[in-house]
C-alpha cells in the first residue's frame, strides 16, 4: 500500500493506494499516530483504495476516537467494496463519509 | 482443486491472496466477488496466524476449487492448531458508537455476511473451514 500525506496547517490528508488489510494496517496506523498531534481535521482519500478488511477498520476506529476529541475526521471517495464493509459492520454510522 | 501450503504467519497472507486470485481470474470470477474473497482470506488467515498455534507456529493449507451449476468458488482453510470453530463465535454489536466499540471481533462477521456458505469441521485434529461464494 502507498500512503500519500499532505499537511496544511492543522489539517492533514492521507491518500491511500492499494489494500488496507492485516499486512498494511500497521503501516497506516503508525503514520496516523506519528502525525496526529495538534491536528483538527483529518481527511482520508480512498479513491485508490481497493478494499478494507477488519484490520483496516481497527485503524479507522482508533483514528476516529482520537479525532472525536480534537476535531473531525472525514472520508472521501469511498468505493462500493469499501462501503459494503462499512455498512455490514455499522461503521457507516460511526464514520463521516463525504 | 489447487492447494497451497505454507507457514501460518501474517507475512504469508499476500502469497495466499495472489494464489487465490490467480485461480479466480482463470475462472472468470468478477472483480467484486474476488475482492470479497480476498477480504475473507485476510480475515481467516490473520486469525490462524495469530491464534492457531500460539505461541508456536505451524502450517496452513489453503485450497481453491471452482464448481459449476451454480458457479461457485470454494475456498478451504486447514490447520493443525487448537480446535477452533469461528462459527460458534457470537456476532458483534454493530450498532455501537465509536466510543463504545471494542477493537476487534469484526473479521469473522464480515466473512459470514459476504460469503454464501461457511462450514467448519474438526477432522483428525485438523480445523477445516470451507467458504463458498457463488458468482
Amino acid at each position: 500500500m502507498t500512503i500519500t500525506k499532505t499537511v496544511k496547517g492543522n489539517e492533514i490528508a492521507f491518500a491511500l493506494e492499494g489494500r488496507l488489510d492485516t499486512t498494511t494496517a500497521p503501516q497506516f496506523d503508525a503514520e496516523i499516530k506519528e502525525n496526529i498531534n495538534g491536528i483538527e481535521k483529518l481527511v482520508m482519500d480512498f479513491e485508490k483504495l481497493e478494499y478494507i478488511s477488519s484490520a483496516g477498520l481497527r485503524v479507522l476506529l482508533a483514528a476516529q476516537k482520537i479525532m472525536n476529541k480534537q476535531g473531525k475526521m472525514v472520508l472521501h471517495n469511498v468505493n462500493e467494496s469499501v462501503m459494503e464493509v462499512f455498512e455490514v459492520t455499522g461503521f457507516s454510522d460511526v464514520l463521516t463519509i463525504e | 482443486m489447487k492447494e497451497i501450503s505454507l507457514d501460518a504467519v501474517i507475512e504469508n497472507i499476500d502469497t495466499v491472496t495472489d494464489f487465490v486470485n490467480e485461480q479466480l481470474e482463470t475462472a472468470g470470477c468478477p472483480m467484486k466477488v474476488q475482492i470479497q474473497i480476498d477480504i475473507a482470506v485476510d480475515e481467516i488467515l490473520s486469525n490462524i496466524s495469530r491464534y492457531a498455534y500460539a505461541p508456536n507456529t505451524g502450517k496452513v493449507w489453503v485450497g481453491v476449487e471452482i464448481k459449476q451449476n451454480p458457479t461457485a468458488a470454494v475456498i478451504s482453510f486447514k490447520d493443525e492448531g487448537y480446535p477452533y470453530n469461528p462459527l460458534a463465535k457470537e456476532d458483534p454489536n454493530v450498532t455501537l458508537s465509536a466510543e463504545e466499540r471494542k477493537i476487534g471481533g469484526l473479521g469473522i462477521f464480515i466473512v459470514k455476511k459476504s460469503m454464501d456458505g461457511m462450514e467448519y469441521e474438526n477432522i483428525d485434529g485438523k480445523n477445516i473451514l470451507i467458504l463458498t461464494k457463488n458468482f
